[in-house]
């Protein structure tokens, strides 16, 4: 097998699956012409992650990765989790084919476009109230 | 359940090939009586591999190192040696790379080359192949059956046409040989491609069929073996292997040909028929015994290759995610398939030892995978999830 028992063990058992209806910011990155296309949806409190979850359309490391990153998000306050970079994801999981490391390991940017759409949403209603 | 990657050696061809490898060790261009009877083996096996696809007489089959080296030696040694005829080199959108990579070689050395398209159940535009045959063509390369769709090319009406404008039909029979009957005069096929694994012989040995008459320039110069135009000592415990898997195939065509094609129907059916939008690629019945490809809308196919992995059975997909390149199947692409489309393509290819039981034990586990993976999916309609 060409992955890591951990990326395995993501793609069998994947964490934060599914949807957030509520969401206070989504992102979505790739495409299905490239056969990958994933979105994380985030709930934010207090400047915290409070709830993370994804939807990931593509190859098994495409759906280990976003699952990864729900669990390395989950917790942190934003600025932390805009720290978190593709390659952070694809250590956790003990190393992602180097084919796989462009197209497969989306996730962070995922997670970085739901953050900065909860941002500019944000920002949007302050000046409203202003 | 994936044996157009490889299939096994048969047991019957391992152990023809075992003393030839001991007590046979001969140099068939050797006058002494080890070279004789190394001679004699090597022959024989030639009027095997002749008497499979019945060629008019075994001197006008070759031996190469395989199909990639028998689709290139047609390919460049036609077009090389032939200059006189005319630099048009046609082929389709569904070949090998071995013949679409060495058609674009050829257009940097002063060829054009012109890559036929198919329709949706991935048979070569007889219209199309009219329109593009000039006087100017030399060679016209069609696939007989592609392994990834298995769709069996209509070879007798091809050669027909190519033939009208006096150009000369290459055949790549990689996929198909052995597993159906090809007969290279009834189907007026000029240079064949024969593949050793495709018919259960060893991997690193093939032929090619060259109709009397037609010149040929080599890939390899040296010793001048095989009529000067493969030079190299013969690898004479393949070839030995290779002739007795030709032999075995043409005995056993027919009974396993039957068996195959009703376990790839029942594969099919059960494949498609639990499961909503699946779709099969190719024709539904004029394909290869042995080619079951479908597709899952809103999936992608090496996860389910994973989770069938998981599952101890082994299949191929059409997407780039397994592979070196980015890009899905040019095969599942050509047949008019959407990247997704081609992305969600699953394909199976059964063998010899398949059973009725492991067939159904496939079709057991596959709604459940989609299902799993449709609901990890955000492309999958909402309805499907429930």
């Amino acid at each position: 097998m060409m992955y890591t028992e951990k990326v395995m063990e993501h793609f069998k058992n994947p964490r934060n699956m599914g949807e957030i209806p509520d969401a206070d910011g989504v992102g979505t990155v790739g495409n299905p012409v490239c056969g990958d296309l994933m979105t994380i949806y985030i709930k934010v409190k207090d400047n915290r992650l409070e709830d993370i979850k994804f939807k990931t359309f593509g190859c098994g490391s495409a759906i280990a990765t976003s699952s990864m990153i729900t669990e390395l998000a989950k917790g942190k306050t934003l600025e932390e989790a805009m720290k978190i970079t593709r390659a952070n994801v694809a250590d956790e999981l003990g190393g992602l084919p180097p084919v796989k490391m462009h197209c497969s390991n989306l996730a962070a940017d995922a997670l970085h476009a739901a953050i900065e759409y909860y941002n500019k949403k944000r920002k949007a209603a302050d000046e409203v109230k202003k | 359940m994936d044996h157009a990657a490889g299939k096994p050696v048969d047991s019957r061809v391992a152990e023809a090939m075992l003393p030839y490898m001991k007590t046979f060790y001969g140099n068939p261009s050797s006058l002494h009586q080890f070279g004789q009877e190394a001679r004699k083996a090597l022959e024989d096996a030639r009027t095997k591999i002749a008497e499979l696809v019945n060629a008019e007489r075994k001197e006008s089959i070759i031996f190469t190192s395989g199909a990639t080296e028998s689709n290139n030696m047609a390919i460049k040694g036609v077009a090389n040696r032939n200059k006189d005829r005319g630099t048009r080199i046609i082929t389709s959108s569904i070949e090998h790379m071995s013949v679409v990579n060495t058609c674009k070689f050829l257009t940097t050395k002063g060829f054009e080359a012109v890559f036929l398209p198919v329709d949706n159940y991935g048979f070569v535009k007889l219209e199309s192949l009219e329109k593009e045959l000039t006087d100017k063509t030399v060679l016209v390369s069609i696939v007989y059956a592609n392994g990834e769709i298995g769709t069996i090319q209509p070879m007798k009406e091809i050669s027909k046409i190519v033939h009208s404008k006096n150009a000369y039909l290459h055949v790549d029979a990689t996929a198909a040989c052995g597993q159906v009957p090809i007969d290279i005069k009834e189907e007026g096929i000029d240079l064949l491609t024969i593949s050793s694994n495709g018919t259960y012989g060893p991997k690193g040995i093939g032929a090619l069929y060259i109709k009397e008459g037609i010149r040929v320039e080599p890939l390899l110069h040296g010793g001048g073996q095989e009529r000067g135009l493969r030079s190299g000592t013969e690898n004479l415990p393949s070839i030995v292997g290779f002739g007795k898997a030709a032999e075995i195939a043409k005995n056993e065509m027919q009974p396993e040909g039957e068996r195959l094609i009703r376990l790839r129907d029942r594969l099919i059916d059960g494949l498609l028929k639990p499961i909503p939008y699946s779709f099969l690629n190719g024709h539904p019945t004029r394909r290869l015994p042995d080619n079951v490809s479908v597709r899952y809308s809103f999936i992608e196919g090496e996860s389910m290759l994973l989770s069938l992995d998981m599952m101890g059975v082994a299949a191929s997909s059409g997407s780039a995610c397994t592979a070196k390149t980015l890009e899905p199947s040019h095969v599942l692409l050509a047949i008019g398939l959407k990247h997704e489309e081609a992305h969600g393509s699953l394909m199976f290819t059964l063998g010899r030892q398949n059973t009725e039981e492991e067939v159904d034990y496939v079709v057991s586990l596959m709604p459940s995978i989609v299902k799993r993976l449709r609901a990890i999916s955000p492309l999958t309609p909402k309805e499907l999830n429930k």
